[in-house]
């Protein structure tokens, strides 16, 4: 697979009164035709600014940007345009103007002095619409559109720019579950069958790594880690990443915890969904549900119902669902158990 | 999609319709009355049957004053347009980076401070040479007001602080004008009022060639850029990723819109609202904010608006600042009422 973005020592940031107050430097990423890239990274670490500067709507503070093996500042603005696409995190809520306007307005650097779209441009309009599956919304106004519908005309008019490159600025922020898994298979697809090079920036950490060909994981203080899903939750660098006090990532689960085990450990017995269910209440009440051992609470859940067990101190408590095992475990707490 | 294009083609069909109908009335009304027909064989040059006199009325006076409400109605309309759509703010117009403020401040030195000779001139009323003065002042105050503020912008990232530096650069100027007003003596406060009432009676077929290159090259300008427009729709990010070179795009267009805006107001005075209000009711009428049918849109509609203005303020006692927005205003609100979800960017 051909390189389509590389960055040789990028270093960005903004220009200070006298000196630039750099944010991320010594850069060298790459990414491929084909390839899905999410970047990941606390609040204020640079992913905005990074997107920013590749795209060069904000200037790098030391340059070095490759596309298509060609330096970017030797392209012109529009060459440029013609080959990179940024999704940013604003959104403009244009009135009126149908959606497929909107996705025409791509076309930009490819139109006549006036504008004018061919019927090709027009082609490749319909097949940007089709491709982000919204040719029931195209005749719409786009500020009756919900978020998560604009959002996918944003995909669209950056896809009718024909890019090789595409960069999104938190595609997902704002958008609903279903919306934000549709948004980032979408863009999974789009890699694979239009073999275009997407960077996108994300805090949906349990998304990303699902989805992401690689990770560019930006860990405060500057520092980057570039690998597979895979291997840096091996690393441990996204743990590092992510470090904050009473939560711990679970490589197992892909996932962040919070790590409040004041009430000590807990045992489920049972297997199958409901089981994991149960361990998940025990563990938003405080305990840490452990495989065996010694423990302060032991449940035992049916196979393939909610009905559930305690034994404590001798005596029997039960229930049939998973709101009355929250109650019970809130109350054995408050020392009021009541069988 | 198709919907919108036949929508666009209908729409400005009827306001072509429209413009020569209120430019045949505007030609028609007056002082006496010509008929339509007469109006029409003198416009042709076949006037041989005509009396002299309606011959004359029509070409010195009548056919100068509405080719004047034309051209200012429509730059007045696409300097609007124009900045609204550059800082993407409705309530943007021609004067928004304190040109109109300038031209007020050059005109109030001229017309309130200046010694007994240039006070005489337009005691005698208003001779040339004093009028000629007054536009003079206008444009040097305007385009005082525009360098400053382009010299400004030069340094300045966001859009947003550009229109507030030009707002503060017009409070200041009004400021001045203000001092001026308070010390200048009643005689001459008559002339300063007059000028602030708005005229299209004041560009005679001499000043024309200066009036009339200024308007249509500022015109030609927003004509050219439609498609650099309808990319700012997006905001100056987006802008800027689909390869237009922002900081450019805004100089140009702040410039064309406030040469428009300046040559307006030295020409015919400060006049309100039309820069305002046109891009907005062609928006509602085009339900659409594309540039490709709203420049020409706006074209139209700022000629026949304020064609029917001069017309109106043909009635004694009425300024035509005042009925620019005494009949656009109710229009107006009609239009965007009908729209309940609003047309304009937010």
């Amino acid at each position: 697979m051909s390189v389509a973005l590389r960055t040789i020592d990028l270093a960005v940031g903004y220009r200070g009164r006298r000196t630039p107050i750099v944010v991320l430097e010594r850069l060298n990423l790459s990414v491929k035709a084909g390839e899905l890239v999410c970047l990941l990274g606390p609040n204020g670490t640079g992913k905005s600014t990074l997107l920013r500067t590749v795209s060069r709507i904000q200037p790098a503070l030391a340059d070095a940007v490759e596309i298509d093996n060609v330096e970017s500042g030797r392209l012109s603005r529009l060459n440029l345009a013609r080959r990179l696409r940024v999704v940013l995190t604003e959104r403009p809520v244009v009135g009126a103007l149908p959606a497929s306007r909107l996705v025409e307005l791509g076309r930009y650097p490819h139109l006549d002095w006036y504008g004018r779209l061919t019927p090709k441009d027009h082609e490749i309009v319909e097949w940007a619409i089709r491709a982000v599956a919204a040719e029931h919304l195209a005749s719409r106004d786009c500020s009756s559109l919900s978020d998560g519908e604009r959002q996918r005309f944003m995909i669209a008019r950056a896809l009718a720019q024909e890019p090789s490159i595409l960069l999104l600025d938190e595609p997902t922020a704002f958008l609903d579950v279903p919306s934000r898994v549709q948004v980032m298979g979408l863009l999974r697809r789009l890699a694979r069958d239009e073999n275009l090079a997407i960077v996108v920036s994300t805090h949906d950490l349990e998304l990303a790594l699902r989805m992401a060909d690689t990770l560019w994981l930006l860990a405060p203080g500057g520092k980057l880690h570039t690998g597979t899903p895979e291997d840096i939750i091996l690393e441990g660098s996204l743990a590092e990443a992510f470090q904050a006090e009473s939560i711990r990532f679970h490589p197992e689960e892909r996932a962040f915890r919070l790590e409040t085990h004041a009430r000590g450990r807990a045992i489920v017995k049972g297997i199958g969904l409901h089981a994991v269910l149960a361990a998940a209440v025990l563990e938003r009440e405080g305990y840490e549900v452990v495989p065996d051992g010694v423990c302060a609470i032991r449940v035992s859940v049916a196979p393939g119902s909610a009905r559930w067990e305690v034994v404590l101190e001798d005596r029997r408590y039960s229930g049939d669902n998973f709101a009355s095992l929250a109650e019970f475990v809130r109350g054995v707490s408050g020392k009021q158990i009541n069988p | 999609m198709t919907f919108h294009r036949k929508r666009g083609s209908v729409v400005l069909g009827a306001l072509a319709v429209g413009l020569i109908a209120a430019f045949l009335l505007s030609l028609a009304l007056g002082s006496v009355w010509i008929p339509l027909n007469h109006v029409g064989s003198i416009l042709i040059g076949n006037g041989a049957g005509e009396n002299t006199e309606q011959v004359v009325i029509v070409h010195d006076v009548r056919l100068p004053r509405a080719l004047t409400a034309l051209l200012a109605g429509a730059a007045l309309g696409i300097a609007g347009l124009q900045m609204q759509t550059l800082f993407r703010n409705p309530l943007a117009d021609p004067f928004a980076l304190g040109i109109a403020s300038g031209a007020s401040l050059g005109v109030a030195l001229v017309l309130l401070t200046s010694g007994a000779t240039v006070a005489g001139v337009f005691g005698s009323n208003l001779g040339l040479a004093g009028d000629a003065l007054v536009t003079a002042a206008s444009i040097v105050g305007a385009g005082m007001a525009l360098s400053v503020v382009l010299a400004l912008s030069r340094r300045v990232e966001s859009p947003a602080t550009v229109l507030i530096i030009g707002l503060m650069f017009g409070y200041a100027a009004q400021a001045f004008v203000t001092v001026l007003v308070a010390g200048a003596d009643p005689g001459k406060l008559q002339s300063w009022i007059g000028w602030g009432f708005g005229s299209f009676e004041g560009v005679t077929w001499q000043k024309m060639p200066l009036f009339i290159p200024l308007i249509l090259t500022g015109l030609a300008v927003a004509a050219a850029t439609t498609k650099q427009l309808n990319a700012l729709l997006l905001g100056e990010s987006y802008a800027s990723s689909m390869g237009l070179n922002v900081r450019r795009m805004r100089l140009v267009t702040m410039a064309g819109a406030s040469i428009l805006g300046g040559v307006v107001t030295a020409f015919c005075g400060p006049i309100a609202f039309i820069g305002v209000a046109i891009p907005h009711m062609c928006r509602g009428l085009l339900g659409s904010s594309d540039h490709r049918s709203l420049v020409p849109a706006t074209i139209l509609m700022g000629g026949i608006v304020a064609l029917l203005a001069q017309v109106v303020a043909l009635l004694p006692g009425l300024p035509l600042n005042a009925i620019t927005a005494l009949i656009g205003a109710p229009f107006l609100v009609i239009i965007l009422m009908r729209n309940r979800r609003g047309v304009f960017t937010a």
